[in-house]
């Protein structure tokens, strides 16, 4: 994996170059590393993965999980052992939406499946697929905790819940027409409950 | 009416803000701990009340507390579980969401009664947008003097954070937490040392559930013997139940504990019975790892006596006849419900998100995850039933931490209540087609 990953110190020292948190980002950074003990700042690994996300597409490439691992002062390895392992983390390129919809019990039994294959349809992608114009890319999730308002689909920030296939046309829709890269980390998240 | 002590404002406008939390009494549990009581007099309190923990376990609170160490100058930890992530509980996400000064008041108060300086609140990651909820409630509380330095004037300090996960079940483990807080993959610790002896960054740490942090403010105020009236024997205080499924009205209900389960699952007042004017099939009580119950023996436990809502009377029977309290996590299921489809997206689940550290789980939940697909492909034979039976008693009580108990409980209980549905699935596949999968979304499709 490392190989493939990390390709050529040349390659990556190029790529490297480019990849700096915006003075915005850097301040959070510096904001969620004062959250730990001198000498502790491995701790803010977690949430700084969450900004780089944020900032740099919506995954992680190698050269971006590198920069994390100069930032916070520690080995590359230590970011990718903890960005392979979480699922919130992409590792490959997605799509300015992330749709995940969870599937589990609960939603399962109101329904996540119809909910799982009418997205399939309309937008002619398959389950961990992307859109053509990389506009969507559509997941299934395991439960999200929102049980007794399924089903539901998760995007970015935001919560979207007792779903029908209308509210489902709608938010597409939407999300569509804004076009921009949704994040974790988004402040205007909106929650339907 | 069933007394709330959790929840009973929340459906005041603003409270969420510190403001209208203040206005109806918040924060007088903080006033009256670092004011008029010591550190000690705090845990003695909570080990009166009877508090349990409301993550799952159900371990004594007071207890838990009173086995921290507290060797000269080491730092001392208090950590907030808030990875909610028991498939059918979302309760620490409504307290969170709807009024987080409760969780953020607890954890004052808690934090003085453990000695510890600095806390940390662990939100699973999916709930990016409620540890937002939670950090403005932080900002709002420091700039009012409630966190930070010298609080109220006394000599008590706390700095409070919270962190957000990225997205794994298995850090609702607590030291699988502690490991993800260190910046670390989730891969739980052996137990010894525990985490009140060698916790966070190897410093004496007590790891609490959201609810039972905002369980010690009302025991502070009202005091704990008080608390220990309210319920049945060893399940005092109130209780938060996240209910879904097929039901009239899901939600969180905070109850008293005692309810008789009947009254919970169809009274106006809970769950409102079963939608469609359908019947009961089974109930999952305590979130997706505790044992399925049918509906006679979630209704009555094998004596014929009421089940009521306590961690006892769950748990009447043991695992051939009754359940656990769990996380509270209530997931009703109706007369077309299929055991087996369900089975299969709990096994899957636990397939998802194990962490693949001990071999009996890693590879366990795959197999039974496989062999549910092929039963449900119409391909099982009755050989695969025994098989499902034999693996889940081969990873019970063979891993390091309770996701293997976890993956394995729902698949025997299955088994042991509907081993019928399975071999009906197996000797006639087409009764499978039959089955109703889909539910409202069908029936929306179809209008």
């Amino acid at each position: 994996m490392g190989s493939q990953v990390h390709g050529t110190q040349e390659f990556n020292k190029a790529k490297r170059a480019e990849i700096k948190f915006s003075d915005a980002a850097m301040e959070t950074v510096k904001t969620i590393i004062s959250r730990y003990p001198q000498g502790k700042q491995k701790s803010a690994l977690l949430p700084v993965l969450h900004v780089a996300q944020a900032e740099f597409g919506g995954w992680l490439s190698a050269e971006v999980m590198d920069y994390v691992a100069e930032v916070l002062n520690i080995k590359p390895i230590e970011v990718f052992e903890v960005a392979s392992f979480y699922t919130m983390f992409n590792l490959k390129p997605v799509g300015k939406c992330t749709l995940e919809v969870c599937q589990t019990s609960s939603c399962w039994l109101n329904g996540a499946e119809d909910i799982v294959r009418y997205i399939e349809k309309k937008l002619n992608i398959k389950v961990g697929e992307t859109t053509k114009d990389g506009m969507f890319t559509l997941k299934v999730a395991e439960c999200l905790g929102s049980c007794g308002t399924a089903p539901m689909m998760q995007c970015g920030a935001s919560f979207h819940e007792n779903l029908t296939l209308e509210k489902v046309d709608a938010l597409l829709e939407k999300y569509r027409s804004e076009g921009r890269l949704r994040s974790y980390t988004d402040l205007d998240y909106q929650n339907t409950l | 009416m069933g007394k709330k002590l959790l929840i009973h404002n929340d459906r005041v406008p603003g409270i969420h803000t510190l403001d209208v939390y203040r206005a109806h009494g918040g924060y007088a549990s903080v006033e009256k701990a670092l004011k008029s009581m010591t550190p000690d007099q705090v845990t003695e309190e909570v080990k009166k009340s009877g508090l349990r923990g409301r993550g799952g376990a159900g371990f004594p609170t007071g207890m838990k507390w009173s086995f921290l160490a507290k060797p000269e100058g080491v730092p001392r930890y208090l950590v907030c579980n808030a990875d909610e992530s028991e498939p059918g509980t979302f309760k620490d996400r409504y307290l969170m969401e709807k009024i987080p000064h409760a969780l953020i008041e607890g954890m004052i108060t808690s934090s003085y009664a453990l000695g510890a300086n600095q806390s940390y609140i662990y939100i699973r990651g999916e709930y990016f947008y409620v540890a937002r909820i939670l950090e403005t409630a932080i900002a709002e509380a420091y700039a009012a003097g409630w966190l930070g330095k010298n609080i109220l004037g006394t000599n008590y300090s706390l700095e409070l954070s919270v962190q957000v996960g990225g997205g794994a079940y298995i850090c609702g483990e607590e030291t699988a937490l502690l490991e993800s807080l260190e910046g670390k993959r989730g891969n739980p610790r052996i137990k010894p040392p525990f985490p009140a002896v060698a916790g966070l960054w190897g410093c004496p740490t007590v790891v609490n559930n959201v609810e039972t942090i905002a369980a010690v403010c009302p025991i502070v105020m009202m005091g704990g013997e008080e608390y220990a009236k309210i319920g049945v024997g060893k399940s005092t205080g109130t209780k938060l139940i996240s209910a879904s499924g097929h039901i009239n009205k899901p939600g969180v209900y905070e109850i008293e504990l005692g309810l008789p389960v009947e009254e919970f699952i169809y009274s106006e007042e809970y769950c409102g019975g079963i939608r469609n004017g359908k019947k009961m099939k089974a109930v999952v009580a305590g979130g997706s790892s505790v044992p399925i119950l049918p509906t006679e023996l979630i209704l009555k436990t094998a004596k014929g006596e009421p089940r009521l809502m306590t961690y006892e009377s769950l748990a009447d029977g043991g695992f051939q006849t009754g359940t656990m309290l769990g996380s509270g996590g209530f997931i009703v299921m109706d007369e077309d419900t299929s055991i087996v489809k369900n089975l299969f997206t709990f096994t899957r689940f636990y397939h998802h998100e194990s962490c693949g550290q001990c071999s009996p789980c890693r590879e366990g939940t795959g197999w039974m995850e496989k062999i549910l697909k092929k039963i449900l492909d119409g391909k099982g034979t009755l050989a695969d039933v025994d098989l499902l039976w034999d693996i889940q008693s081969k990873i019970e009580g063979k891993t390091i931490c309770p996701l293997g108990e976890a993956a394995a409980w729902p698949v025997a209980a299955a088994l042991r209540h509907f081993k019928h549905e399975f071999e009906a699935y197996v000797k006639n596949p087409s009764s499978i087609k039959d089955v109703k999968h889909y539910y409202r979304l069908n029936n929306l499709v179809e209008a």
